[in-house]
């Protein structure tokens, strides 16, 4: 069936990874076992857990503050906050490392100051980590709270309030119950990160599941550990996956009757308002204002003399990687939420969330698991050529085409695709298309006049989102680039690798520049977003 | 014939939703299908739409099969309008680019008059500009009433159009729903589970049990002629009492012998329930018949009495409001026997 | 319905876009050298540019960590289009001639212009430049006579003022190799825990970032590789920290290569030993290792002038290979002993 076949390249990295557990490395699994595993296993249960409350609390706060609430700047705010979006988490990790570090500026002046700067907290350690995750990756719930607020809750903060409740209480009895089921997608979406991650855990050297994978992978020589390592992984992805669906069942029920545009604002003033307006102002300074300044200082300081034409073709090279693959995944992810809404059978719902999993599998295991067998691949067909063409067999190199690299974003980046389309789809009832069916717009008229126009919010959404993710992308594009085609993402690798972090923030900042404008534009869609 | 079922049946796995359906509907006639949840009536009307196949029997439209078992005409090809219970207005367009959304063989032009007439004959055309979410909930209604006629098509379906709606707001939209209909001389399909909107909008109605129909016949008949007891028990109000058939046309009743119009086809000495409305149960003072006041409810114009019988048994009776009486009272009652019915006893 | 005909239509769009994407990919097999490197573009390509400006054979390259290059060598097979694999480390090196990636090279001229410990014993690799992983120290706080050996640094004196990388750097797990090699594991593990013992703070994640720590005052010893040591003082050259060559298990300093090798499907065989031999002269040998203040592999080659300043040292003369041999040795004892 279509849906099958859509969704194979998501399909196929897992289950490399999960047939690796068919060949045990009994010596070294009992030394992970032993010195590793439970170490790690806690560390990344922490961590998944620290950065996903923080990052909805976080997220979930400031939508609320910047939806139904009126203070100074809300304006510049409710667009502003997304911005963190555009920078990498890694970047994030190595300026606040920088920074904040015993040999950083900030320390350094303490000591200068008053002496000491031993009572100061150290960076480089698990609250830091918590810290720089949670600023890095609250914007995905920011954006899906502030939809559910701004499409249902000032309609039920008001009918809350005829009932006698105060604001405070309408929030937690009303608002937030209705809005769960975005909080809860948006706090997947970052728990699913967290887990994958590897370049912001690296620089602070926490000790996580990937960090395991890569150790037993490149230190010990042992790729079939690796990938048995991710296959237990996926298994906890899987546990949080089922209870995450849990909550989304809820998702169903939202009718889209509820705009309210004529719901008021709550006027903040005096102490509140500045408080409201300090609070959006430091999460933004923290993780967006001050990081990009400190780039922009180490830009003029080492690294303005690298840049030269060829960043031109890396700017371009990864807006084409970027763009490409977001018109195919979102392209993809309408056709499979689609295909979901038709046969939407238990077998068929299963396997669709099993395609979204990639997310959580983290970058470089994702990327070997989509190149492998696209090279097996070629070289089955590569024989198949020369014994049929003899020496006139072209030589193939599949491994080498953008096929394999948008394969592979394909296969990591389809839930963010997927997530905000699937929202939007689930509020076209299924009358509304029985009456647009009545009244003659049916097959390829339905989806021009009534599905395409109410989707477009979403679509945009999943479009942008998947945007600003590959160009933040670094170990798919590494292994899978064609011959040529450096990113700027590669090009932050070239120099961290090296440890030339001062010189890596032109290409980050870069990053960040390009990745503005649409992170921006998806706060435009805001009043609309599904 | 406008529409015609002839013995259609749907199931479901085992189950069947809809066994046996025939009923026919004329040219500029409202019908209606009334009973209560899960009695197949919104199964009937979706075969009728086309959204769902039938296993069994024949629709037809004016001649033209729309549905037999295994082959089906499209929706979309049925000329059918619907209007749905959570009406299903496109919240991307505005009141006007809902109604012309059918409208899409006529020229631009004519889209606009028949737009206008249609808000005009709903009573919309000053919100013509606005958004769904913007209106009230009788508004929506009654755009989706205009978009689903726009088009002019041979039948108008409606799923429990009004149940969305607080009850003030039912009874004036049915009598409006009524008028515009009939103004535009549609014919339409009503299927709901209140009677009041039955009776109030539709010319004959059928009842629903269980996905068989009992009886297809003017709210008048339905009342007072039912022809099942599940139907004198779903329509209207009333209470059974228990009689003996002394000949043909009378029944011996605690209330005394209650002679009935009709051919008169009962045995003597069957057991049968009475049925009696409380309009059949009169207040007159000087019948030797009395009754003890039990509860009384206060209608207006009329008190709904309760009233007890020495044997127990209880009466409804509708009372001009001038004659009040206390609980506990005894009034003098006397059975008025036109519409009286009588069902064999069931064991 | 809608969805009706989009599946019936789709999937021969899909294949179709799929079918044009891959076509992408055929061709004629180049005449460019391909190579696969780890070590960094802006450290190689140079040199790459000056070859083709030289010989005129074009060079195409592709960077990425060794792991997933090697992994992408062993998938392709025969089919591979890589010639030369080109790598930071010497372990790295070895676990690609392991797995059969490599293949010998019989070269004269490579032999003469390369010592022998730092090539593969089965020929399969060279080293091109080498790099010395050693003490650093603070010179407001540590005189050089208090120094001696890596193992030295486990000592109790030095509780509290030690600062090393992670063991996450294959540069650490190299170095950890060599110590198993010379000592046995038992004491190494032991001289590892010593090590964490006497650790100031967290290990950090850069090499640089130590030497800013221990200028900082954060720590007063670490070690380093010679070229990171090179970078920060090119610049600043008064900052209160130098290096110091130490002793491992009294054979000398511990080093490392940057190296490469012949994939064993090469396509153009020939020319890429060409060009390796080519790596091993003179001129390429100073590009090579300049670029990143490294030391020439070929003993007849001179360092960079700020190289040299740092004054000579004798190098440790175990083979290189060791370090890729017992590196998941390392990598296991190092997880034992607690250092992260």
């Amino acid at each position: 069936m279509l849906l099958l076949l859509l969704c194979l390249p998501a399909l196929v990295p897992l289950f490399v990874v999960l047939t690796a557990v068919f060949t045990p490395e009994v010596e070294i699994w009992s030394h992970l076992a032993r010195y590793v595993l439970p170490v790690v296993t806690t560390n990344t249960l922490v961590l998944v857990v620290g950065v996903s409350v923080g990052a909805a609390l976080l997220g979930t706060s400031l939508a609320w503050l910047t939806s139904t609430c009126e203070f100074p700047g809300r304006r510049i705010f409710e667009w502003a906050l997304l911005l963190p979006l555009a920078m990498p988490g890694y970047v994030l990790a190595f300026i606040a490392v920088g920074f904040l570090d015993f040999t950083g500026p900030l320390q350094t002046w303490l000591r200068g100051a008053f002496g000491s700067s031993s009572w100061f907290p150290s960076i480089r350690s698990t609250g830091g980590v918590i810290l720089v995750l949670t600023f890095s990756l609250y914007p995905y719930v920011y954006l899906l709270a502030r939809g559910a607020f701004l499409t249902q809750g000032r309609r039920a903060q008001e009918a809350a309030r005829t009932l006698g409740m105060t604001p405070m209480r309408a929030l937690w009895r009303v608002v937030l119950p209705m809005a769960r089921p975005w909080i809860v997608a948006g706090t997947a979406l970052v728990a699913m990160e967290t887990l994958a991650d590897f370049g912001t855990v690296a620089v602070f050297n926490y000790d996580t599941f990937t960090t395991a994978i890569y150790r037993a992978w490149f230190g010990m020589f042992s790729v079939n550990a690796a990938f048995e390592l991710a296959a237990v992984l996926l298994v906890f992805v899987f546990i949080a996956f089922a209870l995450e669906r849990r909550s989304r069942a809820n998702l169903r029920f939202a009718t889209a009757r509820d705009l309210s545009r004529q719901a008021v604002r709550i006027e903040l003033r005096g102490v509140r308002a500045v408080v409201a307006s300090l609070c959006a102002a430091l999460v933004l300074g923290l993780g967006f204002v001050l990081p990009v300044l400190q780039l922009v200082v180490w830009v003029f300081a080492r690294a303005a003399s690298d840049l030269d034409a060829r960043y031109f073709e890396f700017i371009l090279h990864s807006v084409l990687l970027a763009g490409s693959a977001a018109i195919i995944i979102t392209g993809a992810s309408l056709l499979v939420a689609y295909l979901e809404r038709q046969y939407g059978s238990t077998p068929v719902r299963a396997l669709v969330r099993i395609s979204t999993m990639g997310y959580a599998v983290p970058g470089t295991v994702l990327a070997v698991g989509i190149l492998v067998p696209i090279i097996g691949l070629n070289n089955v067909l590569q024989h198949g050529l020369s014994t049929w063409l003899g020496d006139a067999a072209p030589s193939l190199l599949l491994q080498g085409t953008l096929a394999t690299v948008l394969l592979a974003y394909f296969a990591r980046f389809l839930a963010v695709g997927f997530n905000p389309i699937e929202s939007g789809l689930s509020r076209i009832t299924a009358t509304i298309d029985e009456a647009a069916i009545t009244l003659g717009a049916a097959g390829t008229a339905l989806l021009r006049r009534v599905h395409v126009p109410l989707l477009r919010t979403s679509l945009m959404t999943a479009a942008i989102l998947v945007f600003v993710d590959v160009m933040k992308e670094m170990p798919i594009t590494l292994i899978a680039r064609p011959f040529g085609w450096d990113t700027l993402a590669v090009r932050v690798f070239e120099m961290t690798s090296e440890g030339e972090w001062e010189r890596a923030a032109l290409p980050a900042l870069a990053i960040v520049l390009v990745g503005l404008i649409p992170a921006a534009m998806l706060t435009r869609r805001g009043e609309h977003v599904a | 014939m406008w529409l015609e079922l002839i013995d259609v049946a749907r199931t479901f796995g085992t189950r069947a939703a809809v066994n046996g359906l025939s009923f026919q509907l004329e040219r500029g006639a409202i019908g209606c299908l009334l009973g209560p949840s899960g009695c197949g009536k919104t199964t009937a009307l979706r075969c009728i739409a086309g959204f769902e196949s039938i296993d069994a029997g024949t629709i037809r439209a004016q001649g033209t099969v729309l549905a037999q078992p295994g082959r089906s005409l499209p929706p979309e090809r049925r000329h059918i309008g619907m209007v749905f219970q959570d009406l299903a207005l496109f919240p991307h367009l505005t009141v006007q680019e809902n109604v012309a959304f059918g409208l899409t063989r006529l020229s631009r032009d004519e889209r606009a008059r028949r737009v206008g007439e249609l808000l005009e004959v709903v009573g919309l055309s000053d919100r013509r500009t606005q958004y769904p979410h913007q209106l009230s909930g009788g508004e929506q209604q009654r755009v989706a009433l205009a978009r689903a006629l726009a088009p002019k098509p041979d039948i108008v379906l409606l799923d429990e159009p009004f149940s969305s709606l607080d009850i003030e707001l039912r009874e004036r939209l049915s009598v409006e729903v009524r008028s515009v209909l009939k103004q535009l001389g549609a014919t339409a399909l009503l299927v709901t589970h209140d009677q009041q909107e039955a009776f109030t909008v539709a010319d004959v109605v059928g009842v629903m049990r269980d996905g068989k129909l009992e009886q297809w016949a003017t709210p008048y008949d339905l009342y007072h002629r039912p022809a099942t007891r599940f139907v004198a028990d779903f329509i209207g109000q009333g209470v059974f009492l228990l009689g003996d058939v002394v000949s043909p046309n009378a029944v011996q009743t605690e209330v005394g012998v209650v002679h009935m119009n009709g051919a008169g086809e009962m045995r003597p000495g069957q057991r049968v329930d009475l049925l009696l409305r409380p309009d059949d149960v009169l207040h007159d003072d000087a019948s030797s018949l009395t009754a003890e006041v039990c509860a009384r409810a206060f209608r207006g114009a009329e008190f709904l009495y309760t009233l007890k019988l020495p044997s127990g048994a209880r009466l409804l009776s509708l009372v001009p409001s001038h004659h009040d009486h206390a609980i506990g009272e005894h009034i003098g009652i006397r059975i008025e026997p036109d519409h009286v019915v009588a069902f064999e006893r069931e064991e | 319905m809608p969805e009706r005909t989009l599946s019936q239509r789709s999937p021969y769009w899909v294949l179709l876009a799929f079918g044009f994407l891959t076509l992408l990919g055929c061709g004629r097999a180049p005449t460019e050298l391909v190579v696969y490197s780890s070590r960094n573009e802006q450290l190689i390509k140079p040199m790459f540019d000056r070859y083709t400006e030289e010989t005129g054979q074009a060079i195409r390259f592709v960077t990425d960590d060794a792991g997933p290059l090697i992994e992408r060598l062993a998938a392709e097979g025969q089919n591979s289009p890589a010639d030369i694999l080109l790598t930071v480390d010497a372990g790295q090196l070895w676990q690609a001639a392991e797995r059969g990636l490599l293949q010998p090279v019989d070269s004269e001229t490579i032999r003469t212009n390369i010592p022998e410990h730092l090539r593969d014993p089965g020929s399969r690799w060279i080293g091109l430049s080498v790099r010395a992983r050693t003490i650093v120290y603070s010179t407001e706080r540590v005189q050089p006579d208090e120094l001696s050996s890596y193992e030295d640094l486990a000592d109790e004196r030095w509780r509290g003022r030690l600062c090393l990388r992670t063991s996450k750097s294959v540069y650490n797990q190299s170095l950890v190799a060599m110590m198993i090699e010379a000592h046995g594991e038992e004491k190494t593990e032991d001289i590892v825990r010593g090590w964490v013992a006497n650790l100031a703070t967290e290990p950090f994640a850069n090499d640089t970032r130590l030497m800013e720590a221990i200028i900082a005052g954060q720590c007063d010893v670490g070690i380093v590789n010679s070229y990171y040591f090179g970078r920060l003082t090119r610049d600043k050259p008064d900052q209160p920290i130098r290096l110091f060559w130490a002793e491992l298990a009294g054979d000398g300093v511990h080093v490392n290569v940057s190296g490469a090798g012949i994939a064993a499907a090469a396509p153009r065989r020939e020319e890429a030993q060409k060009f390796l031999e080519w790596l091993t002269q003179p001129e390429a040998q100073s590009m090579f290792a300049d670029a990143n203040l490294e030391y020439p592999a070929n003993p007849n080659v001179a360092p960079d002038p700020l190289v040299a300043s740092w004054g000579t040292f004798r190098a440790s003369s175990l083979n290189v290979a060791k370090a890729g041999e017992l590196q998941p040795l390392a990598v296991r004892l190092m997880d034992r002993a607690g250092f992260r």
